[in-house]
């Protein structure tokens, strides 16, 4: 008989009393090798108001597409300097930003390589479970042969996933969290 | 590379929906369309460690983070963080956080008009240890008001923040405690249709982690998913 997981409960309105402590919005150190970007965004509601208790948690491979876990066995190597872990709440006007860098391909299903991603988990009063989503990158050729942005329908929606550039500086990027309506951000069950 | 083993799925009813309009801050942040399933890959059964990151040894005791003892009622929290299987999740963070014994959050945005304690943060972590136990010492929190409705009132509760072995493992959950009235009428704990999975987020009065003439016991053990079996290598 096996056990069953306990039930996800929301974080509530005060959450950064608890877990303040391992924000993190700046993932790689200055040795760390790889494509620098930063990327910005605000997380909004139904309504499009700012959600401004709202927590965005980061989880990336290296650039070499390597992820810091034992249970990447892959021949690549790990850099030292990258945890590839991120925590960031929203500010009060509902916006966020951290600064990274562009994670390399990992392995899919069937061993076929996925588009450079970022999964990130959102946590927020209201709701009782997190969202899981992905950030993936423009300009990005592996993009339109990744399995998980192909099981996306329709199509249209798989762009709320992909980050914009945005203008001026070099590397920075907007992405934004849609919770609900029309331009909703693309969940995933996972 | 072989084929990965995935975490398993929730048990029907067993984790709330996004949507449940008794609890009104979901109306407007639940997503509309349906989630994309997605089988796990690499990103999923991986995720962050913090074996190594400085763990401060009073950080699971939130009764000794200032000059003085906090008010209120003293209590041990402890239990084990296993897997679906049984097993015990090792070295996992575990991260605690609660209103003082009076109800209040030490935060900007709670206004309740209830006493702040100068000498309660309200916050805690640990590491589980080789068994998957953990153990917070702290006070018991008060119940508070908020406005999701009429005279609405949260029964007492302590947040938990798990990430397990993985992404796809990551826990935030809230434990209660037995006997509270106001379990029946809240619409946060209410959100999981499943009874006894309901219930098993109330932790139980525990003699053998009570200490004498000292603080009352209670045990809350945290199940994360478990691993599917290893797929056929073909």
């Amino acid at each position: 008989m096996s056990l069953q997981a306990t039930s996800s409960q929301t974080v509530g309105p005060f959450f950064t009393i608890g877990l303040d402590w391992l924000n993190r919005n700046e993932l790689a150190g200055p040795g760390v090798a790889g494509e620098r970007v930063t990327i910005s965004g605000i997380v909004l509601d139904g309504d499009s108001n700012p959600v401004p208790d709202a927590m965005l948690e980061i989880w990336q491979a290296n650039s070499h597409g390597k992820y810091a876990h034992p249970n990447d066995t892959q021949d690549k190597p790990l850099d030292p300097g990258f945890k590839g872990y991120g925590r960031i709440p929203t500010d009060d006007q509902g916006h966020f930003h951290f600064s990274t860098i562009k994670p390399g391909q990992v392995p899919g299903p069937d061993g076929k390589p996925q588009a450079p991603h970022i999964v990130v988990s959102v946590f927020a009063r209201g709701l009782l479970r997190r969202l899981v989503t992905r950030i993936y990158f423009p300009d990005e050729a592996a993009n339109a042969a990744d399995f998980a942005l192909n099981q996306i329908e329709p199509v249209a929606r798989r762009g709320t996933i992909i980050a914009k550039k945005s203008s001026g500086t070099a590397g920075a990027l907007e992405w934004n969290v849609i919770l609900q309506g029309a331009e909703e951000t693309v969940f995933f069950d996972c | 590379m072989a084929p990965i083993a995935g975490y398993r799925r929730p048990f029907l009813g067993t984790q709330p929906d996004y949507l449940y309009p008794p609890y009104r801050s979901s109306i407007k942040r639940a997503p509309s369309n349906p989630l994309v399933y997605l089988p796990h890959t690499l990103s999923e059964i991986t995720g962050p460690s913090f074996e190594n990151e400085i763990i401060d040894v009073k950080a699971c005791d939130l009764t000794k983070q200032h000059s003085a003892p906090p008010l209120g009622e003293r209590i041990i929290v402890s239990g084990r963080v296993l897997d679906e299987d049984g097993r015990p999740v090792r070295n996992t963070l575990v991260e605690v956080w609660q209103a003082n014994a009076a109800g209040r959050y030490r935060h900007k945005r709670d206004q309740h008009d209830a006493p702040l304690d100068p000498n309660f943060s309200g916050n805690g972590y640990t590491l589980t240890d080789s068994d998957g136990r953990y153990r917070f010492v702290t006070v018991k929190p008060g119940e508070y008001p908020w406005r999701n409705h009429v005279n609405a009132w949260r029964p007492a509760h302590i947040h938990f923040s798990i990430f397990g072995p993985a992404f796809a493992t990551r826990l935030v959950t809230q434990m209660y405690f037995p006997g509270d009235p106001l379990l029946s009428f809240d619409p946060v704990f209410n959100g999981t249709a499943d009874e006894g999975a309901r219930n098993r987020l109330i932790s139980v009065f525990d003699w053998e982690s009570t200490v004498s003439e000292w603080g009352l016991g209670y045990r809350f053990d945290i199940i994360l998913s478990g691993r599917e079996a290893t797929p056929m290598e073909r």
